[in-house]
């Protein structure tokens, strides 16, 4: 065992190395636009440079002059592609603007495509094409002129009567804060590449939904959703970037079919911002009424979201804020600002980064106003029931904290602002809740396992770098008990049976409990015949031993024996949101994801953490850097501490970086982002990550779903930010309620 | 990127012959030296640079990429590596503030391909200048206006700005050079010649797509670095977003001359404020003869930025650069020399 490999502790899996590793490292791993199709042509997308107007001429000849360019499409020639129904919820079209023109309705829009023998060429005419467009003044953001305000339907939970708790209080607290916008950013770019035979096609996009992509395109393009075949083996990142179709695939395919010719497209880092979707900037009013003790009689929760002028997609993420603890009463509001960009859509962790933030940054400022260590305050108000009596199905917080303060070292911490020195650097220790729903999704699984002890687990699961090919090997290998390099795995192909989307942390619950269910279908049918029974599941995910089948295959007369499984978790509702309901299953085949769980279930179902963070700031010129940074996370079932690991990592570093970091710049003359590549979207290096550790704190919780498994994948960058901006308060005394807290905010005091 | 030409040159008459047809400092020029290509390569592709011709000089490695340390002082070639120069054990001991400004600029991959001619030619990092899908950049298109004097212009300059351009000058080498009076020797069609390195950049002014004062088809060959003993307290001290890999917010290049708790002569440069490399020689005359006590340096500092204009999200860089300035000349003090 190393750092990377922790030793498995209660109700956790072995640290078994990634399936796929091996390819990954030697460069092998095939991503979308690696996949060979015979003869490509390259497209490249031109954007518009405007964010609101009309395009009123376009004058196509030098760029049709350039040597090799075959075809130049713009909304004058692709009125065959459909429109798709905008879908919030994942799997449809990521927005509902769809059009190449003549109407521009946000910056970067994709107006035209060049599509050439080479690349270069495709680039050099999508340079030269020449678009006249009567431009409009566009409105930017939350303080632009002609902004809408609406009210998009989202859940806002209440309970009691916080207005009036609120005035009796005895201790009262309230704060803005406000989080800006960012985007993905996944090393691997947007990509496409479609190939047709005569009337089907296979579209090779990274995806983390491929039956969403699937059915999605065929209703783009027009054809039954039999005739499409998506391939996405493996996904080089995507944090929520990727579950949905966005406008660019339905060109490719219109190109490739009308050229008769498979088209392969790579857009660029910065066209990257604009056609694909972002979290959107948000505000936040916060109101908590506290007794002396601490106890919160009050919490009230306002947040607003900005979308584009068609659609109200928002996070609502007051649906956890409003649970996260034993509050007295509850009030909360949600508002969506309408302006002239494109549509947000989800990035990792979408309602409770930033809710979170603000509720965990106001709950710092109580503490200091009530004179409590803010751990303390914490677990004043832990309970194991929400303000609306509902419960929790388990809830390990205070233990989270407990583990993660003492490897801190919180207790030789000095409340008072300023009062920790290094020299010329100020000291500051701020810590913060994460907090993350538990979803699960209908899912589906074929498993085949032979007499020699091979097995072949085929699943449209997701592999987004989350390890979703291991888990799934190691449930396999555990239920059919033997070893886990005999388990095959094939994922990311929608000939094989659908997965849920790879959003909402469902894949790790959702895949393993379905093969789970399918390899106990092929035990039952070997114990009929006389097989040894397979060892009951354990405590901890392992590798099984040997089982001596041969017989009992020879008494079947069968080599191989296969079984399909359906698993609709229980928790799947109508989704009181869009208030529907069809068979999940079939819900599912056809494209739909229906998540259920988190606040919607029997029992409130969440995986919880604590972070705690150092922050030093120079005495003279502040900037800010985080030496140190414990996390300690709870999340039932751990299916393996190696990839459990990676994912808390990866997400305290975002959260780091949506600290002091991240935020898509907005020209707000031309409602236009300024910073579109990754030398100005600035992210943390190898050099401003020191110190991390990860603590994984054991818990079990049957109620879940059948493997007890947690989400992860959205945890740990859930609270970051708020416990370094309460670590910068304590280091200089300076309460930043804006993200991302920059040197100049500092610079003052 | 549009279709060019590309020319290898075998030595600096080959060079010169498809060079001279246009001033290299100027970002609409047909004609493009190329030796990293960091800058170049990173502009053609982003379609802002689009030359005809690019005549590719690393052949010259052989002849310019010397690194001599002399009774003299020091000769830097043009096409030395930043990598190389910034390794120097010499330059280490003997010049830290140009050791340091070259291994705190960039990422290891581009100092290994970055040469020093090209770097003190590197062009800003103005976000409108690098987006060809903004029409209003002087510096890209003279005459149709400068889009970050009102837009997004946290990174941009407070110093040596004028009406038509505050594009930050993003390197941190040249003020090291700047600091330590270098001379700048270049090659040209009418023969050798060699001015300070203080003459090479030019203001925007009216005219900000004129970067530099090289003649047609000019190139650099050296830099030569006048001995300097007092260099070996030198620093460079460079404030910025994140740890590594990241441009300036602001930046300091001080040498420090002390005679007991007293001055006796100090050279300051700053980083990151500035549309060029940027000599603060008032800050330097208020601090001579006089100790580091506090007041004094307020004074310095205060003199450094006088004439600072902030225009917006870039009005905290004076407060910045002044503290930067403070903090480099303490530090600057503190140093352990080594005998």
């Amino acid at each position: 065992m190393n750092r990377a490999a922790p030793d498995p502790k209660q109700n956790m899996g072995k640290p078994e190395p990634r399936l796929e590793g091996r390819l990954k490292v030697t460069g092998e791993a095939r991503y979308a636009s690696d996949m060979p199709v015979n003869n490509p042509a390259f497209a490249f997308l031109i954007t518009s440079p405007v964010a609101k107007g009309q395009i009123t001429a376009i004058d196509l000849a030098d760029a049709k002059a350039v040597p090799g360019v075959l075809d130049i499409f713009t909304h004058e020639n692709t009125g065959d592609l459909k429109h798709l129904k905008y879908d919030p919820q994942g799997g449809g079209g990521s927005t509902s603007i769809q059009d190449f023109g003549p109407k521009i309705q946000h910056d970067g829009q994709i107006i035209g495509m060049v599509v050439a023998d080479t690349y270069e060429a495709a680039r050099e005419a999508a340079y030269k094409a020449k678009f006249e467009i009567a431009t409009e003044k566009p409105s930017a953001g939350f303080h632009s002129e002609g902004v809408k305000e609406a009210s998009p339907k989202k859940s806002e939970p209440k309970a009691g009567d916080a207005e009036k708790a609120f005035d009796d209080a005895a201790v009262k607290f309230e704060g803005w804060y406000g989080t800006p916008t960012q985007h993905h950013n996944p090393i691997e770019l947007f990509t496409t590449t479609v190939a047709w035979n005569n009337d089907e096609l296979t579209v090779y996009e990274p995806s983390q939904f491929m039956y969403g992509l699937k059915n999605s395109l065929a209703s783009k393009v027009g054809v039954k959703p039999e005739k499409v075949r998506a391939i996405s083996h493996f996904v080089g990142g995507a944090f929520g970037s990727k579950a949905q179709l966005t406008p660019r695939t339905g060109l490719v395919a219109l190109a490739a079919k009308r050229l008769n010719r498979p088209v392969k497209l790579v857009a660029t880092r910065d066209q990257g911002f604009t056609i694909a979707t972002y979290r959107a900037e948000t505000q936040h009013k916060i109101r908590i009424g506290a007794q002396r003790d601490g106890k919160i009689t009050s919490f009230q929760h306002q947040g607003w979201e900005l979308t584009s002028r068609p659609d109200a997609y928002a996070v609502g993420g007051v649906e956890d804020s409003a649970r996260l603890y034993s509050f007295g009463a509850v009030k909360t509001d949600v508002k969506n600002v309408h302006a002239d960009r494109n549509t947000p859509g989800f990035m990792r962790s979408p309602p409770v980064v930033p809710y979170i933030y603000a509720l965990e940054s106001a709950m710092d400022e109580l503490a200091y106003q009530l004179k409590m260590d803010p751990v303390e305050l914490r677990r004043v108000n832990d309970g194991m029931k929400d303000a609306t009596g509902k419960e929790w199905s388990s809830r390990s917080l205070m233990q989270c904290y407990d583990e993660a303060a003492a490897a801190f070292g919180w207790s030789k911490r000095n409340a008072e602002p300023g009062s920790m020195r290094d020299g010329d650097w100020l000291i500051g220790w701020g810590c913060a809740s994460a907090v993350y729903p538990t979803h699960m999704g209908p899912a589906a699984a074929r498993v085949q396992f032979s007499a020699d002890g091979q097995a072949r687990v085929q699943i449209a699961a997701h592999e987004i770098g989350t390890g979703i090919l291991t888990v799934v090997g190691q449930i396999a290998a555990e239920r059919l008990g033997i070893p886990v390099e005999n388990v095959r795995v094939e994922v990311g192909d929608s000939v094989l049976p659908p997965a849920p989307v790879a959003g909402g942390s469902t894949q790790t619950a959702s895949c393993c409990s379905v093969v789970a269910k399918a390899c106990d279908a092929i035990n039952a049918r070997l114990n009929a015949n006389g097989g040894t029974p397979a060892p009951a599941p354990r405590e901890t995910v392992g590798t099984g031993t040997g089982r001596n089948h041969e017989e009992t295959f020879a008494r079947l007369g069968v080599a191989t024996l296969e079984e399909y499984a359906e698993q609709v978790p229980k928790e799947v509702k109508p989704n009181p949101v869009m208030g529907l309901v069809v068979d999940p299953m079939k819900k599912l085949y056809s494209g739909s994801s229906m998540l259920g769980g988190g606040s919607h279930a029997e029992k409130l179902m969440y995986a919880l953490g604590a972070e705690f963070v150092e922050v030093r700031v120079h005495r003279l010129t502040r900037e800010i850097r985080v030496p140190r940074i414990v996390g300690a996370f709870a999340a039932g079932r751990i299916m393996n501490t190696r990839t459990a690991r990676s994912q808390y990592m990866g997400g305290m570093i975002w959260g780091i970086s949506s600290a002091l970091h991240e935020a898509t710049e907005i020209d707000p003359r031309y409602a236009r982002y300024t910073n579109d590549n990754l030398a100005d979207y600035i992210i943390p290096v190898n050099a401003d990550i020191q110190q991390l550790e990860v603590i994984l704190v054991p818990e079990k919780d049957d109620l879940v779903n059948p493997v007890g498994v947690k989400g992860i994948g959205e945890l740990a960058n859930v609270g970051t930010a708020a416990a370094v901006a309460n670590a910068v308060f304590h280091a200089t005394g300076v309460r930043v309620r804006e993200l991302p807290i920059r040197l100049e905010k500092l610079l003052t005091a | 990127m549009q279709p060019f030409v590309y020319s290898r040159a075998e030595d600096a008459a080959a060079a010169l012959r498809n060079g001279n047809a246009s001033l290299p400092s100027a970002v609409e020029s047909a004609n493009q030296y190329l030796a990293g290509g960091t800058t170049l390569v990173d502009l053609m592709k982003l379609n802002v640079m689009r030359p005809r011709m690019v005549v590719d000089i690393n052949a010259l490695e052989k002849t310019a990429a010397q690194i001599e340390l002399g009774a003299q002082g020091l000769r830097l070639g043009a096409l030395a590596r930043m990598s190389a120069v910034a390794d120097s054990a010499d330059i280490r001991k003997n010049f830290p503030v140009i050791a340091q400004s070259l291994e705190l600029a960039a990422s290891a991959q581009i100092r290994n391909m970055a040469s020093l001619g090209g770097n003190v030619l590197q062009r800003t990092r103005c976000i409108y200048f690098r987006d060809t899908s903004y029409p209003n950049c002087n510096k890209r298109t003279p005459g149709s206006g400068c889009a970050a004097l009102e837009g997004i212009n946290r990174m941009h300059a407070v110093l040596g700005t004028s009406r038509d351009c505050i594009a930050t000058y993003p390197g941190d080498f040249g003020q090291a050079l700047i600091a330590l009076d270098a001379q700048v020797e270049v090659q040209g069609q009418d023969g050798k010649r060699a001015f300070p390195f203080a003459q090479l950049h030019r203001q925007p002014g009216a005219s900000p797509h004129i970067e530099t004062t090289l003649k047609e088809g000019e190139l650099i060959t050296a830099f030569t670095i006048p001995a300097l003993p007092f260099a070996k307290r030198s620093l460079y001290l460079k404030i910025r977003d994140r740890s590594s890999y990241e441009f300036a917010l602001a930046s300091a290049a001080v040498a420090l001359d002390l005679e007991g708790d007293k001055v006796r002569d100090v050279r300051i440069a700053l980083g990151g404020v500035a549309t060029v490399p940027w000599r603060a020689a008032d800050a330097e005359a208020r601090l001579k003869g006089k100790g580091l006590d506090d007041q004094t340096l307020t004074e310095v500092a205060n003199a450094a930025f006088a004439g600072a204009t902030g225009h917006g999200h870039n009005d905290f860089k004076v407060e910045l650069g002044k503290r930067t300035l403070t903090r480099a000349l303490k530090q600057a003090a503190a140093m352990e020399i080594p005998t």
